[in-house]
């Protein structure tokens, strides 16, 4: 597929070059990701950062007194900076290391949840990943807070009516919510949340696994109270992921893992917490991926990104288009503000089905409930296939899925 | 465009005319009124679940199975299968039958010691296909599994739950 039709200057054959496994072949056919919402593929900039601080530069970092350590401690705490730079964060010591937006999500659980008391509410989403509705409910467990749902409206967008009225008796303590749907490509309307939720005295979590992959983040701007992304969605490493914060809330919160790195001192009879982030951060940190991280974010933010967003709703647009016109073929979702994420359905088979017969063609698409079981019963479905799209993605590789599916349909009749 | 209808010859394999046909159109799909063992499964990573009915006979032989599948051909073609090869038989042989069917969807083969259990292992071999394909193992497993979680004894009001994790 390296016919990629440039779009609005934007050069995918350039970015195509960049990523190595691109020019795999699946059983003797080019391979055709459209699965980059689950994770996203490396560039070579990445690959590299990565073996070359084992080849190069790599020591246990923050306590080593030697060399060796010192030049992975500043290649390593690079990757704070990088994402201070991404999400426009005010200080770098309000970017806290985790494992993935998991781990982040169950960190504020444990340690925002702290700080909660019986009585008191969260807000959740109608359309939000597992990870983001399993560590609140069993924080509701645990703390006897209320968890409560915002509904979505048919179109798979808030029901922002509904979602105020959840705020209004004033108990709600946290918003939690996708900045993008990783099922429906819905972006939500995240500055307008946060206003609300902050005039009714909640404060707000964005988990921005998708939304920071397809648009310019600036936590500024949205005034969140927390951001949580994970690392290789973002063109980075597995194993890790970034938890922003404002520095106040983060200093009121007690750690949430303990051990090693987290500690100032530490005596059988007490322990002192390490400042912010620090304190957040227990144990061996991950050293390789956090410089893989720096150079993916390096990576990003070296994109054209009008360029990209153009791209990428070209290639949506023409996705929905293209799917929407083969018979059988439900595509879902109709948020007026989506990213490239299309799901769909075909009758008379099985998301499972449509996706082994895709990879036999070289596809690769996600088949299933996306992690979000919830969401899949308000759409009145068990399971759908996904289709979603990265910088990298080209407008032949949509003809190429829609033309596949003509044939898959064929095939199940 | 090739629309060369559904072509795609390297699936036949898996998706044999016995699977699509049993996918499309499974037997005895349906839960039974009267039942002695009932189990339901689900396999969390993929979202296939399943429910098994079973009435026994005073001889403690299988009279009646219904299953209700939500997944794809292959697991419903499976339990579709699975409720027309179990009647008539007792609980050892169900056993040894859930055994070989599992065995032949993971390894893509199995053998019989009886001649009964060849019969049946031939009427199974459609599912032999879904040995290639790992990550479609479980899709042909889930029916089984939850088939011998109906078979123990114990709460046959609420049934058994079982799971391919």
């Amino acid at each position: 597929m390296s016919d990629a039709l440039p779009a609005a200057g934007f050069d995918v054959a350039a970015i195509r070059a960049q990523f190595p496994i691109l020019g795999e072949t699946v059983r003797g056919k080019p391979l055709v990701f459209l699965d980059s919402a689950a994770s996203a593929q490396k560039p070579r900039a990445v690959i590299d950062a990565m073996s070359g601080a084992m080849e190069h530069s790599y020591a246990n970092v923050h306590r080593g007194l030697h060399w060796m350590s010192e030049r992975a401690t500043d290649a390593y705490e690079a990757c704070r900076d990088g994402a201070q730079l991404l999400l426009n964060a005010p200080t770098r010591e309000e970017i806290v290391i985790v494992r993935n937006t998991t781990e982040g999500i169950n960190l504020l659980a444990h340690s925002f949840g702290a700080l909660l008391k019986a009585g008191d509410a969260v807000v959740i989403s109608a359309l939000e990943h597992h990870a983001n509705i399993v560590p609140w409910q069993m924080l509701r467990d645990r703390a006897g807070i209320e968890l409560r749902v915002a509904p979505i409206t048919d179109a798979g967008e808030l029901d922002f009516p509904a979602y105020e009225a959840l705020l209004q008796d004033g108990r709600v303590k946290l918003v939690a919510i996708a900045h993008m749907s990783n099922v429906l490509g819905t972006v939500l309307p995240a500055a307008r949340i946060v206003a609300s939720a902050h005039a009714h005295g909640a404060k707000v979590l964005l988990d921005g696994s998708q939304a920071v992959v397809h648009r310019r983040i600036d936590v500024q701007a949205l005034d969140a109270d927390f951001y949580v992304w994970t690392g290789h969605k973002l063109y980075g490493p597995t194993g890790i992921g970034i938890l922003y914060g404002k520095r106040a809330l983060l200093d009121a919160m007690p750690p949430f893992m303990g051990g090693g790195d987290m500690i100032s001192s530490v005596s059988f009879a007490e322990s002192k917490w390490a400042e912010t982030p620090h304190k957040f951060e227990a144990g061996t940190p991950p050293i390789i991926e956090g410089i893989g991280l720096k150079a993916a974010i390096d990576w990003f933010l070296a994109l054209d990104h009008a360029g990209m967003e153009a791209h990428e709703a070209r290639l949506t647009e023409h996705a929905i288009a293209r799917l929407s016109a083969i018979e059988g073929v439900r595509v879902l979702g109709a948020a007026q503000d989506r990213g490239g994420v299309v799901p769909f359905t075909l009758a008379n088979a099985h998301a499972h089905d449509v996706a082994t017969l895709l990879d036999r063609a070289g596809i690769a698409v996600r088949a299933g409930h996306h992690c979000a079981q919830p969401l899949m019963g308000r759409l009145g479905i068990d399971s759908s296939a996904r289709a979603s799209f990265a910088a990298y993605t080209t407008l032949a590789e949509v003809d190429f899925l829609a033309n596949t599916l003509e044939r898959v349909r064929g095939f199940f009749k | 465009v090739n629309q060369a209808a559904g072509t795609f010859d390297e699936v036949r394999d898996l998706y044999q005319a016995i699977i699509l046909d049993h996918g499309r159109n499974p037997r005895h799909h349906r839960r039974l009124e009267v039942f002695d063992g009932h189990a339901s499964g689900d396999n969390p990573m993929c979202g296939d679940r399943i429910a098994v009915w079973l009435r026994r006979d005073p001889a403690g032989r299988i009279a009646d199975l219904g299953f209700e599948a939500r997944g794809c051909a292959i697991c419903v073609a499976s339990g579709s299968l699975m409720s027309e090869l179990c009647r008539g038989h007792d609980a050892a042989e169900v056993h040894a039958l859930s055994d070989a069917a599992r065995k032949l969807a993971r390894q893509g083969h199995a053998s019989a010691s009886e001649p009964w259990l060849a019969d049946a292992l031939e009427k199974l071999a459609p599912l032999s296909g879904v040995a290639d394909y790992p990550s479609r193992v479980k899709c042909a497993t889930l029916a089984w599994h939850a088939l011998e979680a109906a078979l123990r004894p114990g709460d046959t009001q609420h049934g058994g739950k079982v799971s391919t994790e």
